[in-house]
């Protein structure tokens, strides 16, 4: 409770910060905040495209918010997103079995390899010492610049593109892909125009297992035996360690989990909407936005999930103002930046929350 | 004429009244010593003395008849207030000299500091006091007792004449203590007014003339000290008669159960710590390891709980060499430990209480099954153990941060017994513990013993060591140095000095 209040009061904050931002640069932040406000919600399409946003933000979200349990910094999120996305682009093209066994088949290759990449940073920690911060920010580098030499790669690189060939039909993710489009489709969703404009953006399953994965991860940290043990060692390695919990070896699982959560999150990416990678002159940012997710959720796996639908429809609704009011949609950014800057400094708010729960107690 | 007076000062937090409507006065040129428990609200009166809190309305202060407020730390010292904290406020890579004057350098043209005046200032300082400090060492090289030297002098440098020490003899060596008490003489002697904030009577004893005694945030009394015995003092410190003296009948020791042989240990920068160390516990005896704390004995804690690999020798239980061990595999084989840091590597401090029961065996039944973690064992174990060893607050839900020091220790002797060992180690078991709950572990550890447990007690207080053991044994550069029998311990007269002496380096 206290802490939804408090993430409350700091995305509130955040907001306000955003609207003086807009006042100072001439822009009436109330005319910002409603075209932001219908462009969010205002037409089934936009509902499907923040889901579509949200999905990758949820679960790199999820990915930091586990490895900070456990005491661990991951920034890596944003290399293990690459991994997981180039993996499923990789392995979705070369094989091309029966759906329900391609999927499946796809997404385990897919979070198998993010997460030994993830487990990588753990390992290196454990054994020699090497701070995860400074090990996951240099993966984040080598799987960029692997991924781009791959999509390049003879036999994977589709002619005269900066892109990898397609992934085969069969490892999509995306809803009706083919119904969509085929005569008997069309014509019942001109019919239903409110379900056609739903489905018009590549609505996918992503989001199905990005709630589930939140779900698992809840169960694992409040319910298992492993997930107590992954707390101890992030409150306090000592103790952990002390009472006979193999310290190293819990962080380097929770390291792999933490990687093959961001890689599920490049996986439903590629197999839902993009269906193949490109070649990336800079980061993405999906695993960064992913910290931000963490921090806003307070590190919990639902927090996780409501603030990625925050930060998804936030960033989707903010391109609006752009083109609707010449109102420049860095202000997005900044508003992020205020929220995660209100965060980090805690003590402003403990009187106002502490006020508000005395008066709901009263009640 | 008083230095200060105090009448009617409260503070509160909240709900929580930390001082209640407390009335003191310290005479010029005293020791006067400010006695209670821990939480008892002598801190809280030190912190509104030297201006860090404000006093709730209605409290007043005067120093030296003058009525005031001491709206910060700032103000106090200007007024000739000075603090020694605990835990020293020292940078630790800067020299003697630079923490001495930190914050009034003197000055030359350009701001330039002036270290020839200031170190003839701190000199002479030394000098009168009989300080013996070498102003260029730097701090971090120096002993803790030093440190304590500078932090003293730090506070002279500022022309204090008003000096509140908070628990000054804590972290201190036995000769430490006896030389900070040769200060406090030479202090007094010079003229200066000191407050000395402790719950150990014999330093009330040794050192101070008058005594204040709080309880529960609320005045008591104020004691002569010539006047009164340690036992009258703790009784009123408690609220209670206590045992100061712990009551045991004899040991009736069984066969060796643990067995330690020329057990050598090297610490992190590879020196070697545990040099050769021997040692035979038996069923049903506490074993004393007397010592003058970095004699090796974190290192050889270590070792046996399995947290540092030995270098060579053997560590046998019931006739089984556990040495290299995992920690989990030792804890399994009846070893059970009370660390010395328990807020760091006894609790995790976060965690609920109820937690903190089952950290080392979530894994086993009843607590889960297949992994699933059983909170309704979990929470029925953790209200046994509550109410079996009386730990307060009555509630498992709390985190164990929330918890008084004595009852954080408490958790954790009750989750080391309730896996019935064959061995406990008791690293510092009653570090920091006021009165009542040192009586109270204590006992335990007696009743242990009398159930045929064998009971490795280390400390560095030398009183603990010698109230509780059956047998003595001391420690010395990694290496035990004597070995003191249960005739001996009874029957020889002078038995603190007689292992005093060990301690610092003789020979038996």
């Amino acid at each position: 409770m206290k802490k939804f209040l408090f993430s409350f009061l700091c995305v509130l904050s955040g907001l306000l910060f955003g609207a003086l931002i807009l006042k100072l640069s001439g822009i009436s932040p109330i005319e910002a905040y409603t075209v932001m406000w219908n462009g969010a919600i205002s037409k089934p399409s936009y509902i499907a495209y923040i889901i579509i946003r949200s999905t990758p933000l949820i679960l790199t979200g999820l990915s930091v918010a586990f490895a900070f349990r456990t005491g661990l910094f991951n920034i890596g999120s944003e290399g293990q997103f690459i991994m997981g996305a180039l993996s499923a682009a990789f392995f979705g093209y070369f094989f091309n079995f029966n759906p329900w066994i391609q999927i499946p088949l796809v997404l385990m290759l897919a979070v198998f390899i993010s997460s030994l990449y993830g487990g990588l940073a753990g390992f290196m920690k454990a054994l020699f010492g090497v701070h995860e911060v400074i090990s996951t920010i240099m993966l984040n580098w080598i799987a960029l610049y692997f991924s781009n030499y791959m999509v390049l790669h003879d036999g994977f690189h589709k002619a005269n593109t900066e892109t990898s060939e397609f992934i085969n039909p069969s490892t999509s993710i995306t809803i009706l892909e083919n119904w969509k489009s085929s005569d008997a489709g069309l014509e019942w969703l001109g019919q239903h125009p409110l379900i056609s404009d739903f489905l018009r953006p590549s609505i996918n399953a992503g989001i199905f297992l990005a709630i589930l994965a939140v779900i698992i991860i809840w169960l694992l940290l409040k319910k298992t035996t492993f997930g107590f043990k992954l707390k101890a060692v992030g409150l306090s390695p000592e103790a952990a360690r002390y009472a006979g919990i193999n310290v190293n070896k819990k962080m380097t699982q929770s390291m792999m989990i933490a990687g093959g959560l961001s890689g599920l999150a490049g996986a439903t990416h590629v197999m839902g909407v993009s269906k193949n990678v490109a070649i990336l002159a800079a980061h993405e940012g999906y695993g960064f936005d992913g910290i931000a997710v963490s921090l806003i959720g307070s590190n919990a796996p639902f927090g996780s999930m409501i603030a990625g639908f925050f930060l998804g429809a936030l960033k989707y609704s903010g391109q609006k103002i752009q083109s609707a009011l010449e109102a420049p949609s860095e202000v997005i950014s900044i508003m992020i930046g205020a929220i995660i800057f209100f965060i980090a400094i805690p003590v402003i708010f403990e009187r106002p929350i502490n006020k508000i729960l005395k008066l709901w107690e009263k009640k | 004429m008083f230095a200060l007076e105090l009448k009617n000062i409260s503070k509160t937090f909240g709900s929580f009244k930390a001082n209640d409507g407390i009335s003191l006065s310290v005479k010029c040129g005293e020791v006067h010593a400010i006695l209670g428990e821990n939480g008892a609200g002598k801190s809280t009166l030190m912190k509104i003395i030297f201006g860090l809190y404000q006093p709730d309305i209605g409290g007043e202060i005067f120093l030296k008849g003058q009525k005031v407020t001491i709206s910060n730390p700032r103000f106090a010292i200007k007024n000739g207030i000075g603090m020694v904290h605990q835990h020293f406020m020292l940078v630790r890579p800067f020299s003697i000299l630079q923490n001495i004057i930190l914050g009034v350098e003197p000055r030359k043209w350009f701001g330039i500091v002036d270290y020839k005046a200031a170190r003839k200032q701190v000199n002479e300082l030394s000098k009168t006091y009989n300080f013996n400090i070498e102003p260029d060492r730097i701090v971090e090289t120096i002993s803790v007792g030093m440190q304590q030297k500078v932090e003293i002098i730090k506070t002279l440098y500022r022309n204090a004449e008003l000096i509140i020490l908070d628990e000054p003899t804590a972290s201190l060596t036995p000769q430490e203590v006896l030389d900070f008490y040769r200060i406090v003489e030479n202090l007094k002697r010079l003229g200066k007014t000191i407050i000395i904030i402790t719950h150990k009577l014999h330093e009330i004893k040794e050192i101070a003339d008058r005594c204040t005694i709080i309880r529960k945030g609320q005045f008591i009394e104020t004691v002569d000290v010539s006047s009164t015995s340690e036992e009258e003092l703790a009784a009123k410190m408690v609220g209670r008669i206590v045992d100061l003296k712990v009551s045991k009948s004899n040991a009736n020791p069984g066969e060796i159960i643990f067995s330690v042989k020329d057990l050598c240990v090297l610490n992190d920068k590879l020196f070697l710590k545990v040099n050769h160390f021997n040692l035979d516990l038996r069923r049903g005896e506490i074993l004393g390891l007397a010592g003058i704390d970095g004699n090796g004995q974190r290192e050889l804690v270590e070792a046996l709980s399995g947290l540092r690999k030995i270098k060579s020798g053997s560590i046998k239980l019931n006739n089984r060499e556990i040495s290299n061990l995992t920690p989990r595999q030792i804890y399994e084989s009846k070893l059970a430990m009370i660390p010395e840091d328990r807020q760091r590597r006894g609790l995790v401090l976060d965690f609920q209480v109820k937690d903190n029961f089952v950290l080392q065996r979530i894994e086993k039944s009843p607590f889960s099954h297949y992994g699933f973690i059983i909170t309704r064992e979990i929470e029925k174990f953790a209200d046994t153990m509550m109410e079996r060893f009386d730990i307060r607050p009555r509630n498992i839900e709390l985190n164990a941060r929330n918890l008084s020091g004595g009852n954080q220790q408490k958790i954790i002797l009750a989750r080391e017994i309730a896996n019935n060992p064959d061995v406990l180690i008791a690293f510092q078991p009653t570090r920091g513990l006021d009165v009542g709950a040192i009586e109270y572990i204590h006992q335990e550890l007696i009743k242990l013993r009398d159930q045929g447990k064998a009971i490795l007690l280390i400390s560095y207080e030398l009183d603990e060591v010698i109230n509780l053991s059956d047998r003595i044994a001391v420690i010395i550069d990694g290496a035990v140095s004597a070995n003191l029998s249960e005739e001996t311990l009874a029957t020889h007269k002078n038995i603190k000095e007689h292992i005093g002496l060990f301690m610092a380096g003789g020979k038996a």
